[in-house]
Parts: structure tokens; sequence; C-alpha cells
């Protein structure tokens, strides 16, 4: 077993470690605006890809890349800008708020 | 590659995975929660710039390799804006449901391009972050397109079919099997395209069987599945970015699950091995249960509102299935110019995925202080006049609070709490569990029979009228 890999074990399970620290204290009204930016997160595959396509060559590895690269993009660029439409319609109250009551009455 | 530029590279994947932490902070509020996404964001900008600077100085890149990453990048990116600017949120589930398909193809892609070009298979730590990664990245890709044909409605019921157990045995012995040769030394591409296809058919015969309302749970698994697919792409690659964000999203899926499993009182295995009720006990509600229910007329409804001190509206995906949160926030607003204090209960499981009512609330403009979590409002039920539920069902019978039924132990909003109840409701038809709700046979509980949408519209006319 490689010192490398070690290493990147160390760092995962830290990672998961910070993710649930971090996570646990979202609170239920923003879970699926969680979700869909932990998904845009996970689009950091595309990081991923680029290192692939500067080593693959013929016609299978040029597919591979192609296609790893859309979903790549996909998943990133439509993951924070949905996740940045959900997070806009979340609007404090407006600051005047209801007319005390017997005002109305 | 300069060693200048190297330690360039890796400080600014740092900044990149940083950011992402942070981020994923910001999100504790509404408050800042748009500007985490901002800075998540621009992380990942920093770390794909920095892994193209990369690549451009390693001297490989020519004008092919260029071509063809950019050009499917530019595709995939196009695809990807246009469906997040056009989805409408009540479909959300069904595109998270795609970006986790895409998210774990291409992990599972990165595992057969490097296991093909033969890149960093040496010893024999990288094949089997290969084989993992091919498995979980494969039964992501699938099982998330059948979640999210499910979620569209092409079929929500759940698909069995005699045989499909068998299936799964033989795909997971294929798999593993052809995953074991590889880690044990053998370099051959088919043994990959073995697993590859092994995992593909597990995610389809693990998703067909589950019914369409244990959906926030499974979006929840496949997210994990995802987070943790390109986390073993980073250890294929040994990234450091692709590895920690991996295991973000991983941490991420992983509460998510557990919470929706939870709310819904069901363990994750059993909603993988599916069927609803699969280790029910035998239902004692029968005897109470068909008891009489009062019916109330929407002037008499405006009357109790409008008059009301506190009002607390229970809504369900019922509410969102019927278009009605509209009329649902104007009723709302119209009760507080009256000077009627009213708030949003919003269990975990309203909706088709986590926190999905609260996504559809606030697009029709409530605003977020309103919306509040099950915990913090069910001791407020008991100062509350009026309960109006809508759309909502199993999350509401105080059945669950007894043992031996098909809800029993699952989280309830303490609605029956409250000095009077209104449940509008097309009706009596019972919720998923499939059992009697209690809640409307109480003698505080009247019934307004109506579609949601249509109900709200009569009743802010009436509490209009009431002047």
């Amino acid at each position: 077993m490689s010192s490398g890999f070690v290493g990147d074990l160390t760092i995962f399970a830290l990672a998961l470690l910070v993710g649930f620290e971090v996570i646990s204290k979202v609170p239920a009204t923003l879970h699926t605006p969680l979700m869909s930016g932990a998904n845009s997160i996970h689009g950091v595959v595309l990081v991923g890809v680029v290192i692939l396509s500067a080593i693959v060559n013929g016609p299978l590895g040029y597919v591979l890349t192609f296609v790893a690269a859309a979903f790549g993009a996909a998943n990133v660029v439509g993951g924070y800008a949905v996740t940045d439409r959900m997070l806009q319609m979340f609007k404090k109250r407006p600051v005047p708020a209801a007319k005390p009551k017997g005002e109305v009455e | 590659m300069s060693s200048a530029v190297d330690t360039g590279v890796r400080l600014a994947s740092l900044a990149g995975a940083s950011a992402f932490v942070l981020g994923l902070h910001l999100m504790n509020s509404p408050a800042t929660a748009r500007r985490g996404n901002q800075l998540s964001a621009a992380g990942m900008t920093v770390a794909v710039i920095a892994v193209l600077v990369s690549v451009s100085h390693g001297g490989t890149m020519n004008a092919a390799r260029w071509l063809v990453l950019i050009s499917g990048a530019l595709v995939g990116a196009a695809a990807g804006l246009f469906s997040a600017r056009k989805v409408a949120m009540t479909d959300m589930p069904q595109l998270v449901s795609l970006f986790n398909a895409v998210g774990g193809g291409a992990a599972a892609l990165i595992a057969v391009a490097d296991y093909t070009h033969n890149s960093h298979q040496v010893g024999n730590v990288a094949p089997t972050a290969t084989v993992l990664d091919a498995i979980i990245g494969g039964v992501t890709f699938s099982g998330s397109l059948i979640a999210a044909a499910k979620l569209q409605g092409y079929w929500s019921q759940p698909v069995n079919f005699a045989g499909g157990r068998a299936l799964s045995a033989i795909a997971t012995i294929a798999a593993l099997g052809a995953g074991i040769w590889i880690i044990a030394g053998a370099h051959n591409p088919w043994l990959l395209l073995i697993v590859v296809i092994a995992a593909i058919g597990i995610g389809i015969l693990m998703v067909l069987p589950i019914g369409g309302a244990d959906m926030p749970v499974v979006i929840s698994l496949l997210n994990a599945f995802t987070g943790t697919a390109v986390a073993m792409a980073g250890f294929v690659l040994e990234n450091a970015t692709l590895t920690i964000a991996g295991a973000l999203v991983g941490a991420s899926g992983g509460i998510l699950t557990k919470l929706m499993a939870d709310a819904m009182n069901r363990s994750v295995l059993s909603i993988i091995a599916g069927g609803f009720g699969t280790g029910a006990v035998g239902v004692d509600v029968a005897a109470v249960g068909g008891g009489s229910v009062k019916s109330i007329a929407i002037d008499d409804c405006a009357l109790q509102l409008a008059y009301a001190d506190k009002v607390i509206i229970v809504p369900g995906y019922g509410l969102a299935a019927a278009q009605a949160q509209h009329e649902v926030r104007e009723l709302a607003e119209l009760l507080e110019e009256r000077g009627v204090e009213v708030s949003y209960a919003i269990h975990p499981v309203a909706g088709r995925m986590p926190g999905h009512m609260n996504v559809l609330l606030a697009e029709a403009n409530v605003p977020y202080d309103q919306l509040r979590e099950m915990d913090d409002i069910n001791p407020e039920f008991e100062r509350t006049d009026v309960a109006l539920v809508i759309g909502a069902n199993d999350v509401t019978n105080p059945a669950a609070r007894r043992p031996g039924n098909a809800v029993s132990g699952m989280p309830i909003l303490d609605v029956d709490h409250a000095r009077s109840i209104v449940v509008i409701k097309r009706s009596m038809a019972s919720g998923y569990a499939g059992i009697d709700n209690e809640l409307y046979s109480d003698p505080k509980t009247s019934m307004l029979f109506s579609d949601a949408k249509k109900g709200l519209a009569e009743l802010i006319a009436a509490i209009k009228a009431v002047g």
C-alpha cells in the first residue's frame, strides 16, 4: 500500500467528517437547495475529465472524453444555476408586517 | 510541468476545496445561502481553471484532445443551463436526479477511460478504486435515470416482476466477480465492461420496485452514491480535489438519507428491498377509523379563520399537486392583514425530495421566516386557534404515537393539539400508509370537502366578504 493512497484516504476521511459537521447544521427549510448545491459540487468530476483528456487517444478515448465532459459540464453549470434560481426565491418578510389587530375592524 | 506552476495549481485547488466547505457552511441560514452557493461556484471555477492550466503545461494536450474536451463541455454546459432555467419547481426532484445520473455517469466513464488507457493502474489500490468507481457510478447512473422517469410520472407504481431478485443477484455476482478479477491483477478491458454493464443492471433493478412516495429517500441515497463515485474517481486519478468534493457530497447525501428515512419511519434497507409496510405489524385502527366525521361549510370556516388569533397552515404534496401554492399565500396574507398570526408547519417529507415544500412555497412568495420546521412548531399547536391542513395526511395521524399500526413511531406534526382543525380534502381516501387518519374523526376536526385550489379560492372570497 503506497503512502500516496494513505494520504488520499486521510483526506477522504477528514472531508467526510467536515461534511457531516457542516451539513448537519443546515435547516430543513433549505434541504432542497442543499442537495442541489451538493449536486453541483460533485460536478467537480469535470476536473477529473480534464486530467483524463490529456492522456486519451483513439476513437474510444475521444468518445469517452466527449461524453464525460458533457455530463460533467451539464452537472456543474446546471447545478449551480438551478440552486441560485431556487435560493433567490427565499425572501424575508417585507418590513411593515401585519397591521396591529383592531385597526382593521 | 515546472514546479512553480505545479505549486500554484495545488494552491488553487486548495482554495477551491475550501470554498466548497465555506459555501456549504453559509447554507445554514436562508439569509446567507445564496452567497454560499456563489462562493462554491467561484471555488469550482478556480478548480477548473487550475486543472486546465495544469494540463496545458503538461505538454500532452494536442488539438484533437482540446477539441474533444471543449466541445463536450460546451454541449453539456448548454444543456445544463437550459434545463436549470426552464425547470418548474415541482419538477426539481427530476432535475436533481438527472444531475445525479450525469455526475455518476461521468465518474464511471473516468474509471473506464483510465483503465483502457492504463494510465494510473499500478499496484492494486488504483484498480480497486477503478472497480468501485465503475460499480457505484454505474448504479447511480441507471438508478437515477429510472428515479427521474418515475418522478416524471412515466410510471410511479413499484414495478415487480418474477425473477427480478434473481436477476439482481446474478448482476451483483457478475460485478463483484469481474471486479475481484481485475483487482487481483488481470488487465482486460472486457472485464471492466462486464462490471459496468452489471452495475447499470443493478441500478435499474434496485430503483424499479421502489414506490413513488419513497422517492425522497431514494434521491438522497443516489446523491450519496454520486459523491462516493466521484471520491473514488479522485482515488483513481490521485486528485485530492475530487476526493474532498466527493466526500462532502457523500456526507450530505448520507445525512439526508438518514433524516428522510427517519421522518418516514422506514429503514433504508426496507425501502431498497421494496414495497411499503413490508415489516408492518397488523393494523389496529379499523375500530377507530370510519368514525363519524363532520363537514364544514365555506362560510363557517371563513368566520373561524377570520376571527382567530393564531393559525397554522399544514401543507402537504397534495397542495402542490393542485397548484394551489399561490392561493394559500393569498389566504395567509389576507388573514395577516386582519391581524391573525400565520405560520406554516412543514414536515420533513412534505414533497418529493428533502425540503421540497419549502421551495414550492418560497416560489409563491411565502417569506421564509413563516416556514417552520416540525420540531420547532410542534409546541405551538396547543396555542393555535385553527390548524388548516391542506393536502397532508399520514404526517398528521395521531395513531403514529401508538404502537401496532402502519404509521407507528413516525414523527408527526401535533395538529391534533390545536383548539380546532380544518382539513381541506377531496374525499376520505386514505394516505400512502393505507390507513384511516384518526385526526379526521377527532371531535375538534371539521372537514372541508373540496379541491385545494377551488376550496382556498372560495375561502378567500368568503373572508373578504366578512369585511
